[in-house]
């Protein structure tokens, strides 16, 4: 059973965590060079939830990220994947490398 | 088992932290490649580096001793190069490159401003003053860091009245330009790349080289910063017969460059990815930012013919053998 972290989805943003908008629709995932299944779609959707766990467990393929933005070049939805990605690295690196 | 993520990111934010650069190299280093090109120091409108092309020889070397240790036990070795990396500077003891890729990626900033001064263009050069931007550390999202660090490099510019950037890779471009303005109350720095530069002034080519070349954009170019059309247009006059490949413009495929400092190995697959794809085009290649030019290279071995923007230009609009005054 997850936990669920109600706060994370502020913790992470700092203002906009911008995924809400996802429809998921798997055209990141296709076009994406990396071969991230998870991102943005599951990844982004754990955030929302607030199921840290799950995310925290994806710490790889969040660092994995070019930040090459092919995904959002083809995203119908708009989302600011990169930034998104950004923002997970930021989280990650005070509350689990504590940098 | 991977590198270990936080203690790399945590050596190359303590790099920056104390020494402003994520991989310090001396200042000889990194400014050898403006020597004799008696550039003024400071002044209105400059060249900024930000050190890119300086750098990638040192990470190239860098990363081939990592690529060889991921998924060994020698990762235990960068956890106690943290600690002692806050005392010592252990990178400088980390593998040197050698004298001639050194000088290959300096020649390519020689050409940049040998361009430029074929345009017209008036500027300076920060020369030792000069700071990295702080790319990496932005991409791996130690944004605090970078907040203090984007401010001294301001401060440098500021302190020598500096009021137009001229940049020479995408990364760079994307710091000053898009990533900066949020960042520092006031900012208000013209900045472009030296493509859009050229082409705003007009550069007109002494010959034409008669070749042709399949480009490989920058994903920084294209999908942050909209350079697209200087990097044609400079070519075409140039005479040279840009092809296109699979995945091109808005939609390049990225060279897998940015996955180095953490996944080495995944670099090299993303890279060769790309290069299957520029292949099937044409064997001589163009690229316009460091970090695809060495990561395209290490994947391409002699399959194909790799060349910086800059090579090309300076050699259709500086005339024969590239002759133009800095040269
Ligand atoms: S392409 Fe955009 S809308 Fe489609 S799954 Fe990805 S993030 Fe969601
Ligand atoms: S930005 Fe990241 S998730 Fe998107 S296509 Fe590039 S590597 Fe994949």
């Amino acid at each position: 059973m997850a936990l669920v972290n109600p706060e994370f989805v502020d913790a992470v943003s700092r203002g906009e965590f911008n995924a809400s908008a996802c429809m998921n629709c798997g055209v990141c995932s296709a076009v994406c060079p990396m071969g991230i299944e998870l991102l943005p779609r599951k990844l982004f959707r754990y955030v929302l939830l607030g199921i840290e766990d799950r995310v925290l467990d994806n710490t790889e393929t969040i660092y994995s990220c070019l930040l090459c933005k092919m995904c959002e070049a083809n995203c119908p939805a708009r989302v600011r994947i990169a930034e998104n990605v950004r923002y997970l690295r930021y989280y990650i690196n005070k509350k689990v490398f504590k940098l | 088992m991977p590198l270990p993520t936080g203690d790399t990111i945590g050596i190359l934010a303590d790099n920056l932290r104390k020494r402003n650069s994520v991989l310090p190299i001396s200042a000889g280093n990194a400014t050898k490649w403006a020597s004799g090109l008696s550039l003024p120091r400071g002044t209105k409108t400059v060249l900024y580096t930000g050190m890119m092309y300086q750098l990638i020889p040192y990470i190239a070397a860098m990363s081939k001793v990592q690529a060889g240790i991921e998924d060994s036990f020698l990762v235990n070795f960068i956890k106690l190069g943290r600690q002692v990396n806050k005392v010592i500077n252990i990178s400088a003891f980390m593998a040197m490159p050698s004298k001639s890729m050194k000088e290959a990626y300096n020649r390519i900033l020689v050409n940049i401003a040998a361009l430029l001064q074929q345009a017209g263009v008036q500027f300076g050069y920060l020369y030792e003053e000069e700071l990295y931007s702080g790319a990496l550390i932005y991409d791996l999202g130690v944004d605090d860091l970078l907040g203090e660090h984007a401010q001294k490099v301001y401060n440098t510019f500021k302190k020598h009245g500096v009021k137009n950037v001229i940049t020479v890779d995408p990364h760079t471009t994307n710091m000053l330009r898009s990533v900066y303005p949020a960042l520092i109350k006031g900012y208000d720095l013209n900045v472009k790349s030296y493509l859009e530069v050229l082409v705003e002034r007009k550069i007109q080519p002494k010959n034409s080289l008669n070749l042709e070349a399949v480009i490989h954009d920058s994903c920084v170019y294209a999908r942050y910063e909209n350079v697209l059309n200087e990097q044609r247009t400079l070519l075409a006059n140039a005479g040279v017969d840009v092809k296109e490949p699979e995945n091109s413009g808005k939609f390049t495929l990225c060279c897998g460059g940015p996955a180095e400092s953490l996944y080495p190995n995944k670099a090299k697959a993303g890279a060769q990815k790309r290069i299957d794809q520029l292949i099937k085009v044409s064997t001589n290649a163009v690229t316009m930012c460091p970090i695809c030019f060495v990561n395209l290279q290490k994947a391409a071995g002699d399959r194909l013919r790799l060349n910086d923007i800059s090579t090309y230009l300076v050699q259709a609009y500086c005339g024969e053998g590239g002759a133009c005054a800095a040269r």
